[in-house]
């Protein structure tokens, strides 16, 4: 059975499409990531999962119930951090969890071993005011209180927000313990590389999924040749590629570029010969990631 | 001068806290450096002295040529900044953004007029020059602060985590902006989150608890710690830090 | 200098940008005056009095035609028996009730013959209104009972002969709305800039913060003085407050007034962290004191004198002092110096802070 069920999920504000007739389901035990942009709609896509926003039209089953008529019932079975730490600054740590336990009427020792994998950094500042934690800290926390009810189904927006790249990378390796535990995780982020924990990934823009799939599956579907090219002055080679013949798209990745070729009838060798003037120029197959993907799909977006 | 930023054993405490603790560095006109650290390593303390807002507790410096602790009311003008999180006026246009800050740094009234134009037309938002700031979208606006903080052409721009939320499309366009800017004299200080962006820096330098704990090219310090990715470098680097 | 009026510019579109907030500051002191002068009042507007006088005589009906002919007053009537006063009362028909002993009458009176008394009864739900009332009446009929005693008492209210409220209302309501409205704007202003970050990049810029906050009091300042003339005029038409001393007096102790209350603005967005702290501290704190400590609704002297002692170092009554004095009893500005003296004193030591305040925020 699918944990989430969405179909034909529309919400506007005013003039404002924020969700334009999405439709996707999420599998029990699985990661799905949502990605895109700020102001792509991915926080009222969460919030809507959440019971917290009422959709205008389309339905939503989580659990195998219907989120209209049973968003009662849903909600004891839902966890969800929103995009602002939800925290009483002014209340400790352990105030703080002992709160949202209360509101389920359970004490923290009931569910502990639930947290335990998020807890356990957090134990040695348990009297510590919520307001003087660092980011990362803060994140635990709020990802504990999120989980202190055992839910079926964990709803993260933007959880990664603002959080440096080591606390992100811990956060991922506690989204894995808990996935571990049977627990349904959907989160947003706007960071590609998160894609990397994900069992699922739908890339979001304006209001609507481009692509959903395993990552592995989307970046497969990317057709078109793609090369990279390394040289020690980037941005001129960058500037340079672009006016060649057989570019289609072309971009700055890391410590190199992606060229995308327009279609198989371009070879790499005549693209080097286009390079000569930049004698380090180097050429090389690669394999489109996702990041590739979002930009392609964007791009013929785009170009219609 | 081929040193734009200069500074040695550059220390800022706050009581009993070191939050910035006797670095020593350069700058070198025209790159591209980038500044990175964990949050609460004392990049914002940092930057809040080269740009003038704070004065260092003991350390000295010079910043486009100019004393940080005598001159810093001169050095403002030498100077650009951009933070992701706020640089322009919500409620006011887009041409009104461009005029008040074209003004603060004293440029002329057909200086502003005329780079304007020029600058409305490079972004390709000539026909919501009167639209107000907060109806553009999150990508425009970076690219909009990002060339209002260098409409005066300083001498360089400090960037605090500029770019953040937006496609990797408009990320990359941002970048690109940069490298024009980099490539017409001005250099850039950069702040960023994105490891992949530390990437497209000439240099880079990584603070850790308050100390600078490795400083070099992208490549170098690859090498140097054996990694593939500066987002490794970085990992490696972080875990050392013992302020919680 | 063109950067500061850069800065107005700047400061100007966005208080006209958020049109909504400057119609609340222009027409907040509006409903106020409309308020205060009307439904608020608290002056002697319409009295019913009803008569109980066992054996009516030329004195009673005297008083009687008085009391028909007094536009304030409303004669209902002579009363059957003692206990209607109560009932009557109750039911809101009458304010007051003149009870006359049988013996009542001028002439005998003057011949010595008798004791006659009169009663006056009056329902005092209210206090301050039955108090007005009754010296009201008092004052009508005192030609008739008062002459019954050998000292002819004559008494007179000066400057207000109706004790009108407004009169003492609207200095009162000027010191308020300035006070809170320009704090208020003021310190919003300033935090919010420090909330979204642009100050930060202002302070970055070559430009002196004290430009930067000096460019922030002028559109305010206009605003406040736009409030000014909407009250005086407001006063001067509709609640028939006569401006009797020089209006250029009147606006030179407002001006002094309106920086004061820009600087103190600027003070209290050094200590707020956020806007709400800003609101708080302006709206709420500072509304209880200058309500009750400037003689707005209290005079000072009927104060304890601990807190007429904590009342000297609010501005807002020194200002209203002087509005008394100037717009009521018509005085010359000389009359005021000691008011202008502190508010003068007050200001510069307000600005004093405020750049003292913000030096040491960006020095740290």
């Amino acid at each position: 059975m699918n944990a989430i069920e969405v179909q034909h999920l529309t919400k506007t504000f005013g003039k404002t499409t924020a969700l334009g007739d999405i439709s996707f389901s999420v599998a029990q035990g699985e990661i799905f990531g949502t990605i895109g942009p700020d102001g792509a709609g991915k926080s009222t896509l969460i919030r809507s999962l959440a019971t917290l926003a009422l959709p205008d039209s389309g339905t939503i089953q989580m659990l195998g119930m219907d989120l209209l008529k049973d968003y009662k019932t849903i909600r004891t079975k839902i966890g969800y951090m929103p995009e602002i730490f939800s925290l009483y600054q002014d209340l400790t740590v352990e105030e703080n969890l002992e709160f949202y336990a209360s509101l389920f009427d359970i004490s923290i020792a009931d569910n502990y071993q639930i947290i335990e994998p998020v807890f356990r950094q957090l134990e040695p500042f348990r009297k510590r005011r919520a307001g003087k934690l660092s980011g990362g800290m803060k994140q635990k926390l709020a990802l504990s209180c999120a989980l202190i009810h055992n839910p079926q189904i964990l709803l993260l927006d933007e959880p990664t927000r603002g959080v440096d790249p080591v606390s992100r990378k811990e956060f991922w390796n506690i989204l894995g313990d808990i996935k571990k535990q049977g627990i349904t995780i959907v989160f947003s982020t706007s960071y590609m590389d998160e894609v990397s924990i994900c069992d699922k990934i739908g890339l979001f823009n304006k209001g609507k999924f481009l692509c959903i799939g395993a990552p592995a599956e989307i970046a497969d579907e990317f057709a078109d040749p793609i090369y990279l090219i390394k040289s020690a002055q980037l941005y001129k080679v960058l500037l340079k590629a672009r006016q060649w013949e057989g570019t289609r798209q072309c971009y700055m990745f890391g410590d190199s570029i992606h060229i995308v070729f327009k279609d198989g009838s371009y070879s790499p060798e005549a693209l080097k010969t286009f390079l000569a003037e930049f004698a380090d120029a180097e050429v090389s197959a690669v394999e489109a990631n996702i990041e590739d993907c979002f930009m392609n799909l964007l791009n013929s977006e785009r170009h219609g | 001068m081929d040193k734009i930023i200069e500074v040695q054993h550059l220390t800022k405490k706050f009581g009993n806290f070191v939050a910035v603790d006797d670095i020593s560095f350069d700058v070198r006109c025209g790159e591209i450096f980038g500044f990175l650290g964990a949050n609460g390593a004392g990049k914002s303390t940092a930057i809040k002295m080269f740009c003038g807002l704070s004065r260092p507790t003991s350390g000295t410096g010079t910043i486009a040529g100019l004393d940080i602790n005598r001159q810093f009311e001169k050095i403002k003008q030498h100077i650009g900044y951009m933070s992701q999180r706020f640089s322009l006026y919500e409620d006011l246009t887009v041409r009104e953004n461009i005029t008040l800050f074209g003004g603060i740094y004293g440029l002329s009234r057909s200086d502003i007029k005329a780079k304007a134009k020029v600058l409305l037309e490079k972004l390709e938002i000539s026909h919501k020059a009167d639209d107000l700031v907060s109806s553009l979208p999150l990508g425009d606006k970076q690219k909009l602060a990002f060339s209002v903080s260098i409409f005066h052409h300083p001498e360089i721009v400090f960037l605090d985590e500029p770019t953040g939320g937006v496609d990797p499309a408009s990320r990359r366009r941002f970048w690109e902006m940069i490298y024009e800017a980099a490539e017409s004299g001005i250099t850039v200080f950069v702040t960023t989150h994105f490891m992949d962006e530390a990437e497209y820096c000439n240099r880079i330098c990584m603070m850790v608890d308050g100390r600078i704990k490795a400083l070099g090219t992208p490549s170098e310090l690859k090498a140097e710690y054996g990694c593939d990715t500066i987002n490794d470098v970085f990992c490696k680097m972080a875990v050392t830090a013992t302020r919680q | 200098m063109r950067r500061f009026l850069i800065f107005v510019k700047k400061e100007t579109l966005q208080i006209l940008r958020d049109y909504r907030t400057m119609l609340i500051i222009i027409i907040m002191p509006i409903v106020q005056i409309i308020l205060f002068g009307y439904a608020l009042s608290m002056e002697v507007n319409n009295i019913d009095v009803a008569i109980y006088a066992p054996v009516r005589s030329n004195s009673t009906d005297d008083v009687a035609a008085k009391l028909i002919s007094n536009k304030y007053t409303t004669f209902k009537g002579y009363l059957d028996k003692s206990t209607d006063i109560d009932r009557l009362m109750k039911s809101g028909d009458i304010d007051i009730a003149l009870i006359f002993s049988p013996d009542f009458n001028k002439s005998q009176v003057t011949q010595g013959l008798d004791n006659p008394t009169m009663q006056l009864v009056t329902d005092a739900v209210n206090p301050v209104i039955s108090r007005l009332s009754t010296n009201y009446i008092l004052q009508i009929i005192s030609d008739d009972v008062a002459t019954s005693s050998p000292v002819k008492i004559t008494s007179k209210m000066l400057y207000n002969p109706q004790m009108l409220s407004s009169y003492t209302f609207v200095p009162g309501i000027l010191g308020l709305i300035i006070m809170i409205i320009c704090t208020l704007v003021t310190s919003i202003s300033i935090v919010r800039e420090k909330e979204t970050g642009t100050m930060d990049l202002l302070l970055v810029s070559p430009s002196k913060p004290l430009m930067v906050i000096g460019a922030k009091m002028i559109p305010y300042f206009i605003l406040s003085c736009v409030n000014l003339a909407s009250v005086l005029i407001l006063a001067n038409t509709l609640l028939n407050v006569p401006i009797q001393g020089s209006i250029v007096v009147i606006c030179f102790i407002s001006f002094i007034y309106i920086i004061l209350s820009l600087a103190f603005g600027v003070s209290i967005s050094a200590i707020s962290q956020n806007q709400v702290m800003a609101i708080l501290i302006s709206a709420v704190v500072l509304l209880i004191p200058v309500i009750m400590l400037s003689g707005l609704i209290f005079p000072i002297d009927n104060i304890p004198e601990i807190l007429q002692w904590i009342s000297v170092t609010v501005p807002a009554r020194w200002y209203i002092d002087a509005m008394r004095k100037l717009m009521v009893e018509g005085l010359p500005l000389i009359a005021c110096w000691k008011q202008v003296l502190i508010l003068s004193g007050m200001t510069v030591f307000f600005i004093f802070v405020a750049v003292k305040q913000l030096n040491s925020k960006i020095k740290k």
